[in-house]
């Protein structure tokens, strides 16, 4: 037995993740409680469109000076020269940072391999002559007005000596590498003989997909307001992992760990962007050298410039059948595009991992390194890419098998994961096939390409699997503050980048305590806070939720002793006990009940503070978990010019309990929008001469548009997953996942074209 | 973006005075393309003269024709009255560029003198004869899906990007301007040049000339006209290929007159002469519209990565000629 269930029997009534079930299941079932699961509008709503909400290029300091950044115009190499004497000279310049009078610092670690590493590279910043990508900052320029940093920035010239880069993908994936793990898992899954099977089999489908690089575009761009006092370090940052953010600072400038403090309580949209790049770096360096405050804000070529995005696949996926639909072998494999710096593989063969059931089974990925900026997590890392290449093979061996492609899904559903053997805690996705189906008019599909249009235009429905891993990382904390007037606040350093984070945890934390949401206040957005966990990964919903059932804990358990033995509560203990209207009631007598007031009250206290972290993340080593989806597309196709159009896209999701029935909304439409860039627009053109990104605008990097976009239909299960805390697994990422091939698919059914090369551009199809 | 002064010219010949006393003095419309430019420090003016002040009336003519001040935004000659009845095509054009916003600023002189989207042209770390004379292209090689398949040059692939100088082309428009040496006038058709080996200079303007006005002459048959812009997502992206056309039937089904221009093919806004030839006194057919298309891209040819855009041009041909045929024209 581990110390954490040591722990956890000695006190009856607590939450043993994988053992025990989050007591708001059984206090609340599935049908929610009061504001959970509600509606309820953004609570910083309001302050954000009345331009109250402050954002990180936003905070005011005296004597700030703004900085601006020149970048490298070779992939590898060194600077022999770099004159700096015009930008130096030009008005308002403050200083200029390069290299040679850059402060020593300590290079980043790379994400993951310590607790408080947060680097996306391992890379030194600024601190020798050397060049690893093109578009890598070489000076820095503080000034006293943006504009004249600007322009100074612009003044900056090097000479370099190139050295050969492998900036070709073509070239690179000729010396591929096997990484040790990709994420913790073993790069390569094999069950049985697949290839043979494969051979053996009666139906087969062996085909290549392509996915592009793509690059991270929130509407807010990169920035932050840093300021040293002595050896304190502040800094407003556009962030999704604060702590590790601070944490790493620290690391870097060789200061205590609580020297440093970081904040961000609004950020224009995370995606897996907002994390540490070298500008929060520079500009605490450059700070530090100018002894001034230091705002940054990258320019939209910057953020391409120095902000990694998604790197490029190449997929091979092949599947053997029999006659019936079985699968005799499931064959997923394929390479990225990485940097021999930094740690992000792309892991497009996870969600073969847990989808279907086969006989045989072979997954593998590689990476080939080249000579380009660290690429990084973008809103579902690897699933998004992956089940683009899955699901359209799924299709494909559908159509060969004369089955509906939801049947066939059907067939191939597994009774446990098919590589761990591990249970699942809850699978509903052929549930969410059956109600999207209905509802979007599945039944309306002709098998048989090409035979809806309307004049010119094919008309075609598609479907794909959506799934996202649930995790849950351990190490987040929450405080609870309870006032005299039985309002509380819940206060722990987690992120809301325009999710909903606040309200949903406000409604979380109402039903859990049992007093109304206008009692609660969430506060985050801190490192002044209780440590908390990244917002990454779709994990931050289950994580703030492990520390506040801890905290809960602690806090109901105080609240007792608190009581003593004038209390209708006397003698009862944590497992009794349960939280409601405002109190502690015992769970099975109406009776017993008295309210946090009047326990504060007679107490003589003013308030309670109570602190706990979350217990370890058992439940993820017991269960397979896991959120699903069933993603249907309609697509309009050009047969003269071969444009797509998405005219219908429905939604249909298996996501655990939700939260927020509104902002949960907003988040799979927001994925979904991602998807249809991912599947039609988007595409970084990444100059294999040069190793350079050309199209670095939104002008001719293609997010889509309103009109790109149709109406959006979601539907959702909410079926609590009994392993998860409130029952309720991630929900940032799985919109996203199966809309490439859902797009694909209906593309197909359009105009009987297979598209395996993302973007799906008109050329393809003309 | 360099330092720069910055004047506010209260008409034609203030504008011009203004201009004059700096070398690098640069007329400033909207700015939606200039100061983009001067951002990426690819434009480098010392001085702007705002002419944002000078005439922008929108006025029909005596014989059925238009006169539009250079000062008018792309917003007020989409919605104007005159224009969306009697040069559909013009309007539809202007609309299927750039954003509400940005139409909002863009002015209709702004519009002309705009320059290529090239992305080697924007980054000035790549090469670019257009940029810098002689210093190379690297859009020949390079991606190139929006460059040009008609007129380009070893020197330069660029395109021209706008939708309303396309529409502008097939309706004949007259372009006004004013200078140092005086007023002139000159085609839309002729205004703009092809590369050749000097794609650093893109226009027949002589140095501190201004547009002041477009004309365009009174075309009868403007029901049967429109603009069709075709790129790779739905609203906010240049075109790929553009087609401007009207379309004049004889009562036997016969191409009486026809006006075709394309966008997004390049240096410079293409009117199909060519295929206005092959099409006048032929059958309104598919057939027809097809070997007229043909016709035009005989000369067409393509890069690494928009050799489509032949085949591309050539089926929006024929879509749009077809569509202008029905009878719901």
């Amino acid at each position: 037995m581990s110390a954490q269930s040591d722990a956890a029997a000695s006190r009856p009534g607590r939450w043993q993740p994988a053992v025990t079930q989050d007591p708001m299941l059984r206090k609340h079932g599935a049908q929610g409680h009061g504001a959970l699961g509600q509606p309820v509008s953004r609570i910083d709503g309001p302050l954000k469109v009345q331009g109250k909400a402050r954002f990180a290029a936003e905070f005011p300091y005296e004597g700030l000076c703004y900085a601006a950044l020149a970048f490298s115009t070779i992939a590898r190499g060194r600077i022999t020269a770099l004159d700096t004497t015009a930008a130096e000279a030009a008005p308002g310049v403050v200083l200029v940072m390069t290299h040679r009078n850059a402060p020593r610092m300590k290079a980043p670690s790379l994400m993951m391999s310590s607790p408080t590493a947060a680097g996306a590279s391992d890379l030194p910043v600024m601190q020798n002559d050397e060049i690893h990508w093109n578009g890598q900052p070489i000076a820095v320029v503080l000034a006293e007005t943006q504009e004249q940093a600007d322009h100074a920035a612009s003044l900056v010239t090097a000479d370099y000596a190139v050295l050969p880069a492998t900036t070709s993908f073509e070239e690179a994936k000729k010396t591929p590498r096997q990484l040790d793990n990709i994420l913790g898992q073993p790069p390569v899954v094999e069950i049985g003989d697949a290839e043979a099977a494969l051979k053996g089999a009666a139906v087969q489908v062996d085909q290549i997909y392509r996915t592009p690089r793509h690059n991270h575009n929130a509407i807010e761009l990169h920035a932050a307001t840093v300021a040293w006092t002595g050896d304190e370090l502040r800094v407003h940052d556009a962030s999704q992992l604060l702590d590790l953010t601070a944490g790493q600072l620290a690391d870097i400038f060789g200061l205590e760990a609580d020297k440093v403090r970081v904040s961000s309580p609004y950020v224009g949209g995370g995606f897996g962007g907002k994390c540490l790049w070298d500008h929060q770096i520079l500009a605490c360096a450059a700070a530090r050298l100018a002894g001034r405050p230091v705002r940054i804000m990258l320019s939209r070529e910057g953020v391409f410039r120095i902000v990694g995005g998604r790197t490029l696949t190449e997929q091979r996926v092949a599947l053997g059948a029999n006659a019936e639909g079985r699968l005799d072998a499931l064959i997923h494999t394929g390479i990225v595009a990485m940097t021999t710096h930094n740690s992000c593989p792309e892991q497009f063969t996870f969600p073969a991992r847990h989808l279907y059931a086969a006989r045989t089974i072979r997954l593998a990925q590689e990476v080939a390194d080249m000579d380009m900026l660290a690429n990084t997590f973008m809103r579902a890392p690897g699933e998004s890419v992956g089940t683009f290449a899955l699901e359209c093979a799924i299709d494909e061996l559908a159509e060969k098998l004369g089955l509906d492609p939801i049947e066939l899904r059907r067939r191939i559903e597994p009774d446990k994961d098919p590589t761990s053997g591990k249970p699942f805690s809850a699978r509903h996705l052929i549930d969410a096939y059956d109600k999207g189906a209905e509802r979007f008019g599945w039944n309306r599909r002709s098998a048989t390409p090409r035979r809806r249009r309307d004049g010119e235009w094919l008309i075609g429905m598609g479907c794909a699997t959506a799934t996202y891993p649930y995790h849950r990382f351990p190490g987040g904390a929450a405080r609870i503050r309870l006032k005299a007037d039985g309002r509380v606040t819940v206060s722990t350093a987690v992120h809301d980048m325009g999710m909903g984070t606040a309200t949903a945890q406000a409604q979380h934390i109402a039903a859990r305590l049992g007093v109304p949401l206008d009692h609660v206040t969430f506060e985050y957005g801190d490192t002044t806070l209780p440590r908390g966990v990244i917002a990454g990964g779709s994990t931050q919903t289950a994580s703030i939720g492990g520390a506040v059932i801890a905290a809960t804990e602690t806090f109901v358990e105080e609240l007792l002793k608190l009581a003593g033995n004038d209390s209708p509560l006397a003698g009862l203990s944590l497992a009794e006990v349960e939280t409601r209207d405002g109190g502690i009631g015992h769970r099975d007598d109406a009776a017993r009940f008295e309210s946090y007031e009047s326990i504060l009250r007679r107490s003589g206290r003013g308030e309670l503070v109570c602190e706990a972290e979350a217990p370890p993340p058992a439940e993820m080593e017991a269960f397979s978990m896991h959120s699903y989806g069933a993603q249907f597309c309609e697509v309009r196709v050009s047969e003269i010019t071969g444009e797509v159009r998405v005219s219908r896209f429905f939604g249909s999701f298996d996501a655990g309990r939700i939260l927020n029935a509104k902002t949960a909304t907003s988040q799979f439409k927001g994925g979904i929008i991602m998807g249809i860039g991912l599947a039609l627009t988007e595409e970084t053109n990444f100059d294999p001469r040069s190793g350079r990104i050309v199209n670095a605008s939104l002008a001719e990097y293609h997010v889509p548009v309103q009109m790109d976009v149709p109406a959006i239909e979601i539907l959702y299960t909410d079926i609590p997953d009994p392993q998860a805390p409130m029952g309720a697994r991630g929900i940032g990422e799985i919109g996203i996942t199966g809309v490439g091939a859902a797009v694909a698919n209906a593309v197909y059914n359009a105009t009987g074209k297979r598209i395996r090369d993302l973007p799906i551009t008109l050329d393809k199809l003309m | 973006m360099n330092p720069f002064t910055y004047e506010r010219a209260s008409d034609a010949p203030a504008a011009i005075g203004l201009a004059k006393g700096s070398a690098a003095a640069r007329y400033l419309g909207g700015g939606t393309n200039l100061v983009d430019l001067m951002r990426e420090t690819v434009e480098r003016p010392e001085m702007l003269v705002d002419v944002t002040g000078l005439p922008g009336g929108i006025e029909p003519r005596a014989d059925g024709g238009l006169r539009i001040g250079a000062a008018a935004t792309n917003t007020a000659l989409a919605a104007d009255a005159h224009v969306r009845t009697h040069y559909p095509l013009l309007a539809r054009a202007i609309l299927a560029g750039a954003s509400a916003q940005i139409r909002n600023m863009a002015t209709v002189g702004g519009n002309i003198l705009q320059r290529t989207r090239c992305r080697y042209f924007y980054d000035t770390a790549a090469a670019c004869n257009k940029r810098q004379p002689g210093a190379g292209c690297d859009a020949r090689d390079g991606f190139n899906r929006y460059h040009a398949i008609l007129g380009a040059s070893p020197a330069c692939v660029a395109t021209h990007p706008s939708d309303m100088c396309v529409a502008l082309a097939a309706l004949d428009a007259t372009v006004h301007l004013d200078g140092p040496a005086g007023p002139r006038s000159i085609a839309l058709a002729d205004l703009h040049r092809l590369p050749g080996d000097r794609p650093d200079v893109e226009t027949e303007l002589k140095p501190g000339e201004l547009i002041t006005a477009v004309e365009l002459p009174p075309l009868s048959f403007a029901r049967r006209s429109t603009y069709r812009k075709v790129r790779d997502r739905a609203s906010y992206a240049f075109a790929l290929v553009s087609v401007a056309a009207a379309l004049d039937l004889a009562d036997d089904g016969t191409v009486r007159e026809v006006r075709l221009a394309l966008g997004g093919v390049a240096h410079k806004p293409w009117r199909a002469s060519a295929a206005e030839a092959a099409l006048k006194g032929r059958p309104a057919s598919p057939e027809s519209f097809r070997a007229a298309a043909e016709a035009e891209l005989a000369a067409a040819t393509g890069l690494r990565d928009n050799a489509f855009k032949i085949e591309l041009a050539k089926r929006t041909i024929v879509a749009v000629l077809s569509d202008l045929t029905g009878d719901d024209a």
